[in-house]
């Protein structure tokens, strides 16, 4: 039979920022990642930077598979590295703006010490972290950002460990943009997104994201739909809260917005003022 | 690519091992380093910086080495040549980025400056024991090119090789130095920049959207791009296909990850090089490589002057080992000695080709120094009365100064 020709309504908006030749993709029905990712090719058009010159990192996970889906020059690295990849990256190339798209174990658990010192050294890049409280890809463990008493497969009494607050943990280190959306504030997001490309430095975007399969299934919380409604239910904005007030409880309320804007040297900034103090003498 | 003079140090010097290898890697191009401090290898780090402004050259302290080599990965993909530099429990650290380096098929350089180990051992102490780790280190299956040089000048010079190789077979090449090559100094001669062999990195030239950045050229190694070129390609260290896609599938696998083998095992004859000296009517033949060198050469010398036919074969490439040399040895002659300043690893790759044709007698240098001449001449004499062939490696029991 003769393929159906394309018309001008078959052609996705999003064609020329993802791999259309990789859809389907890998994530489940009523996963947040693929919101974030939409968000992400939005924010992208919105910014209208110059797409050659921007590449995208991704770590391991669920949401490390992100890069794989994204038209531009992609890394699919290891576990907790992108960050680290993406350094090399830009410095070598300043010219170039990185974003590393990664989930919460991966950037905050393995990758934390990458984490911390790429906002303390004020590399150029843009970190849109995934959080959906566990370890997706490998069948729901306790994450780093895992709230106290949630159930995960190595917390079957309920999590002993306090979480992480990511954005507290950007803004102490150093980082210049620090924003936290859901999966639920789409356009929001996008804006973030597209303000934050535009911002030299190291920016951090958190992005609450239901994990239907794992988190959601073994706290019994529905599916993402119940999730996304939990979301419209219980989470406030409030830019620029100071940042040590963003914990997140198991399904208590979570603050949203952007919390954290200012300027500071680069990290090409100053090496390029040695640089050039060097070659005077 | 222009040719900037300054990188080249044209003329001769005075230098460490260390300080001839960043000398060697800016002749080579470098132009990126990316790296975490440790003894024995930081003056490399101080001879870079001082010399980095006037090159064109990067340098990032990363926060430990896993960092510094992902770093240098990404870095090359920006189209600089790209290099990290450790030692013992920095090389341990790295194994995880060798694996993605041979896996996104990425040109790199690694040096390894070696000290005494296991786990911190005594870091000012030159050590020959990570020659295993850097051929089977990282999990999974690979190849990886491996020098060794025994003096500053070497050092110089298989820097440049180091980095030639990388280009040429898309992969990570590791320099394996020690603590004694590494401090010692020496007359370093560098030629003009017109005299330097620099292979270029081999580039995809074709449209745009056609690039696949694993797809095989005749010679088994895939042509790169920069990032930034507009050629928007993904890579994965997953199993993955020629767009650089992720198939987890056996036939994959095989289709993957087999040729990044046989790009290297193919050419290990172009590869591999040694010094071969007096072989012809040899009776014994030492087998060395790096900072044993100097006592290897003495005791050659001492055991000629007692009339006793010995040869030698030092390594300069260790990895892919040279089966075949050792194997066409072993059939003329009655004996291997092999000094290694280890507990015996090399030593049993000259076993394992020698198909027990030739006796193989180990003398480790694990106590007794650096130049422990002595030991290798009596070892010498060991394997020349041995009658018969023996299985397995014969250890030589050290007569001097054993604690
Ligand atoms: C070195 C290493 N250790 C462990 C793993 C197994 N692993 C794969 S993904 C993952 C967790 C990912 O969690 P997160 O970053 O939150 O991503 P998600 O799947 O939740 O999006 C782990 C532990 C690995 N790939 N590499
Ligand atoms: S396991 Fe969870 S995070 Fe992973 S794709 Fe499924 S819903 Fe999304
Ligand atoms: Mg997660």
């Amino acid at each position: 039979m003769e393929p159906l020709r394309k018309t001008e309504k078959d052609i996705h908006p999003m064609d020329d920022l993802l791999r259309m030749d990789r859809i389907p993709h890998i994530w489940c029905p009523g996963c947040g990642i693929g919101t974030a990712v939409t968000a992400f090719a939005a924010g992208l058009a919105k910014a209208e930077i110059d797409l050659t010159k921007t590449c995208i990192v991704s770590g391991i996970g669920c949401t490390g598979r992100v890069a794989g889906y994204v038209k531009l020059d992609s890394f699919h690295t290891t576990h907790g590295r992108a960050i680290a990849f993406a350094t090399g990256i830009q410095v070598a190339n300043p010219d170039l703006k990185v974003i590393v798209f990664s989930g919460d174990g991966d950037l905050i658990s393995i990758g934390g010490n990458h984490f911390i010192h790429a906002a303390r050294r004020n590399i150029n890049m843009l970190v849109i972290c995934v959080n959906n409280f566990i370890y997706a890809m490998t069948g729901g463990q306790v994450a780093p950002t895992t709230p106290l008493a949630t159930y995960a497969t190595t917390s079957p009494f309920g999590c002993v460990e306090p979480p992480f607050n990511i954005p507290y943990l950007a803004d102490s280190s150093g980082a210049v943009y620090v924003a936290r959306w859901t999966a639920l504030h789409v356009r929001r997001l996008t804006n973030s997104i597209a303000e934050a490309l535009k911002k030299p430095g190291f920016s951090v975007i958190e992005v609450i994201s239901p994990c239907a399969m794992y988190y959601s299934r073994i706290n019994r919380l529905g599916d993402g739909l119940d999730m996304m409604k939990f979301y419209h239910d219980n989470t406030e904005i409030r830019h620029g809260e100071d940042t040590k007030n963003l914990d997140i409880g198991f399904q208590t309320k979570i603050i949203v917005g952007k919390f954290v804007d200012r300027e500071r040297p680069t990290y090409m900034d100053s090496y390029n003022k040695w640089l050039s103090g060097t070659k005077k003498d | 690519m222009k040719t900037n003079l300054k990188a080249v140090l044209t003329g001769t010097h005075t230098l460490s091992g260390n300080e001839a290898f960043i000398e060697g890697a800016f002749a080579a191009g470098c132009r990126f380093l990316a790296a975490y401090p440790i003894m024995p290898a930081i003056e490399t780090i101080e001879r870079y910086l001082k010399r980095s402004a006037e090159v064109g050259a990067t340098f990032i302290q990363m926060e430990d080495e896993i960092s510094a080599l992902a770093a240098v990965i990404g870095a090359s993909w920006t189209g600089k040549k790209s290099m990290t530099v450790t030692s013992g429990p920095g090389f341990s650290n790295m194994m995880e980025h060798l694996g993605l380096g041979v896996m996104l098929e990425t040109p790199c350089v690694i040096v390894d400056v070696q000290q005494s180990g296991p786990s911190l051992g005594i870091p000012t102490r030159a050590g020959q024991g990570d020659m295993m780790q850097a051929r089977w280190g990282s999990h999974g299956d690979y190849e990886v090119i491996t020098l060794s040089p025994s003096s500053p000048q070497e050092m110089f010079d298989f820097t440049i090789k180091a980095f030639n190789f990388s280009e040429k077979y898309r992969t990570p090449v590791i320099i394996m130095s020690d603590e004694y090559v590494a401090h010692k100094k020496e007359k370093v001669i560098i030629p003009r920049a017109d005299e330097i062999k620099i292979t270029p990195r081999r580039y995809f030239k074709g449209q745009k959207d056609k690039y696949l950045p694993f797809k095989r050229d005749k010679d088994f190694v895939p042509r790169m791009v920069d990032i930034g070129d507009g050629y928007k390609f993904h890579v994965t260290g997953l199993t993955h296909d020629d767009k650089g896609y992720p198939i987890m599938l056996e036939e994959c696998q095989e289709y993957n990850v087999h040729p990044i083998l046989w790009k290297i095992r193919n050419d290990t004859e172009k590869i591999i090089e040694f010094q071969e000296i007096g072989t012809k009517d040899a009776e014994i033949v030492i087998v060395y490589y790096g900072a044993t060198s100097g006592a290897a050469s003495k005791a050659i010398k001492q055991a000629r002057d007692l009339g006793i036919k010995v040869g030698s074969l030092k390594l300069d490439t260790v990895w892919p080992f040279p089966d075949k040399k050792i194997t066409e040895l072993a059939e003329k002659v009655k004996a291997f000695v092999v000094p290694e300043i280890n507990y015996g690893q090399i030593v049993s790759e000259v076993e394992r080709c020698s198909y027990g044709n030739a006796n193989v007698v180990f003398v480790s240098h694990g106590e007794n120094g650096i130049d422990n001449t002595e030991d290798i001449v009596s070892a010498i004499k060991l394997a020349l009365n041995e009658e018969k062939i023996k299985k397995g490696i014969i250890e030589y029991q050290s007569q001097t100064g054993r604690v």
